[in-house]
This record gives structure tokens, sequence and C-alpha cells, in this order.
């Protein structure tokens, strides 16, 4: 089984590292500000003792005041996971950095994210619809979302 | 005819003419005889396998017991189509056994699921690549009205919106044997197909100009 690591530990770890990063830590998860995202997420990575090397899934929440983007690691050299998340505040033009040049898996998902709920990822190479046709009006999984 | 050895012919020639009448009485008599038809055994052969039908009812049948299906199964109405391929159900009785894994090959196209926007041109293209005469079934309800999918922003509610189509399996999913059904409808469909058109007007009989 899978440990998950404790939210605050390594929010305690990060606020070490990054002073000023985290935004709120919980039991199980923590909230990274958008603009220390990749520093932190690079340290999640490549820390010893930590070791994030894969991402499970790139996810997004929206709350109708802010957007919640989700990311869960695991590493699978120590057998341990967590959940970090970023906030977006602004429904106009939500941007947050891609994380897809330290996992290759987010590529898909991010597209997804961007297809249905209208989040941009800033360095994502190629960054377009992915299930909706190119001309589709609007980001159907927002919900404030009308057809 | 005992035959003496003191004679200097064998027979004499009283008994050559003789014999010569013998064999022509037997050579008349036989002639009499009535002569047997060359053509009689024919009778039985003709009685079985000469049937008289009409071209129509040739090719419908045809037609009605060789429909291969193309591949077109976007969602979850296909399993009930493979139940129905597979032994217990049993398509092959119908001449559906071989699933053509391209449209050019195949002549009925039974629509599984549910159909979004972003596969319509893809399905419109595969009947497109259908030759002459072909068929599609929609199955199931997603495939008639989009089922409970018809009011989301992605699904297309029928796909008679995209592709024409002959005959309606309602179900979610339907059983195989409704799809059964659907597949003995069609086959009456095909059967009232006129094969051979009608003749343009100018050369139809007492209808000049």
């Amino acid at each position: 089984m899978t440990a998950a690591l404790s939210g605050k530990e390594i929010a305690s770890q990060l606020e070490e590292k990054f002073p000023g990063s985290v935004e709120e830590s919980g039991q199980d998860s923590l909230v990274v500000k958008t603009d220390s995202l990749l520093a932190a997420a690079g340290y999640l990575k490549d820390t010893e003792g930590l070791k994030f090397d894969y991402l499970n899934y790139v996810t997004a929440v929206d709350y109708y005041s802010y957007f919640e983007v989700v990311y869960q690691l695991t590493s699978l050299e120590h057998n341990h996971t967590i959940v970090i998340k970023i906030r977006c505040y602004g429904r106009e033009n939500p941007t947050v950095p891609s994380v897809i040049g330290l996992w290759q898996g987010a590529d898909f998902q991010e597209r997804e994210i961007y297809d249905l709920m209208g989040i941009t990822f800033e360095g994502h190479p190629n960054l377009k619809r992915i299930l909706l046709w190119e001309g589709f009006p609007g980001h159907p999984l927002r919900k404030d979302f009308n057809q | 005819m005992e035959v003496s050895s003191d004679r200097e012919y064998i027979y004499t020639s009283s008994e050559l003419d003789q014999q010569e009448g013998q064999l022509i009485e037997e050579i008349k008599a036989s002639a009499r005889e009535a002569i047997p038809d060359p053509d009689a055994w024919l009778d039985e052969e003709i009685k079985r396998n000469i049937l008289l039908t009409t071209v129509d009812a040739v090719v419908g049948w045809g037609r009605r017991y060789s429909l291969w299906p193309a591949v077109c199964f976007p969602a979850c109405c296909a399993f009930e189509f493979i139940a129905a391929e597979g032994p217990r159900f049993d398509l092959a009785r119908f001449g559906m056994d071989a699933m053509r894994a391209t449209p050019r090959q195949a002549d009925l196209m039974i629509t599984a699921g549910t159909l979004t926007w972003k596969m319509a041109p893809v399905v419109r293209r595969i009947y497109n690549q259908m030759p002459e005469p072909k068929w599609v079934i929609a199955m199931g309800a997603c495939a008639i009205s989009g089922g409970i999918f018809r009011s989301s922003y992605s699904v297309v509610p029928g796909y008679n919106r995209i592709i024409p189509v002959d005959v309606y399996v309602p179900g979610c999913p339907p059983r195989p044997e409704a799809l059964i059904y659907g597949i003995q409808q069609l086959h009456k469909k095909i059967n009232k197909i006129h094969v051979i058109p009608d003749l343009p007007q100018f050369l139809q009989k007492g209808k000049q100009g």
C-alpha cells in the first residue's frame, strides 16, 4: 500500500527551502502558490528521500471564486504519495505554469483541462483542444457553462 | 442343327436362306417396339432442380443472407452486438459472421453507441465509403435520439442527423433478441427492393413522348 505523506510535513520542508511558497496545508494535501509551483514541483521530484518521479494525474475544480488545479504525485522508489494544489483566481483568463517539463504525462491532461475548464498552461508546447473541436463556444465543465 | 460329315458344304443354300429369313424376322419384330424417348430420364431431374422465380426474389435473398457489418461501435451497445455475434445468438445464421474491418467490403452499418459531434465526421466518412447497396441499423436509445445524453453539449441527438437510417432498435442497450428482430425487419425491407429499375418513360410501351 502506498503511504500518503502528511501535507503539513511536506509543507514545512517546502517553507524551509522556498519561504512563502505554501498557501495552506492540511492532513493529506497542501496548496502551493501559483508562481512557486515549478520550483516546488522540481524540488519534490529531485530531492533525495522524496523523489516524486511519477505524476498520477492532473485535474481541476471550479469553486466559482477560484479554480483549483490538483496534482497527485507518487514516488515509485519510496512508494509514497502526496496531493498538491494550486489556486488561480479570476475567471477571464486563468493561467498556471505547465509541469510538462517535469512529468511528460501531464501533456494530454493539461490539454483536457484547457479544453473543458479553460485554464491556460504556460509553457505547454501544444496547448489546443483535445476532446472538443476548434470553435466550440466556452468550456463545458465550468460551473457557469450554459449551452 | 445336326451336320453330317459327308456334306460338301456346312450349310446348304436353302438353309442359309432360312437363316437369313429368321434374322430379318427378328430384326423386324424388334423394330416394331416403341423407341425409348432419349429425354425421358430428364423429367425427374427437371422437377427437382429447376425453379421459376423472379430476379427480385433471388437477388433480395442473396443480399439478405450475406449482410456484412462494418465496424462502427462508438460505445456500450457494441457488447450486446458482440453477444449477438457470439455462439449463443449466432448471427452467422443470417450470414452476418463476417465482420468487415474496412467499410469498403461492408453493406450494413450497425451503429452501436453514443455518437459525439467530434466523431460525427468519422461516422459519415465510414458510411460514404461503404459501397451501394447499403443499410444502417440504429441500435439503442443513443443511436435513435441521443438517449440520456441527448441534452449534452457534445452528443449528436440521433444518427439520422448524420446518415440515413433504415431500422431503429430501441433499448438501453437492446438485448441480442431485439437486435435480431431488427435485422429481420431489415431483411423484409431488403426483400421489397426492385433490383431492375423501371425503364425510362420513352422506352415504355404506349408511353411515347
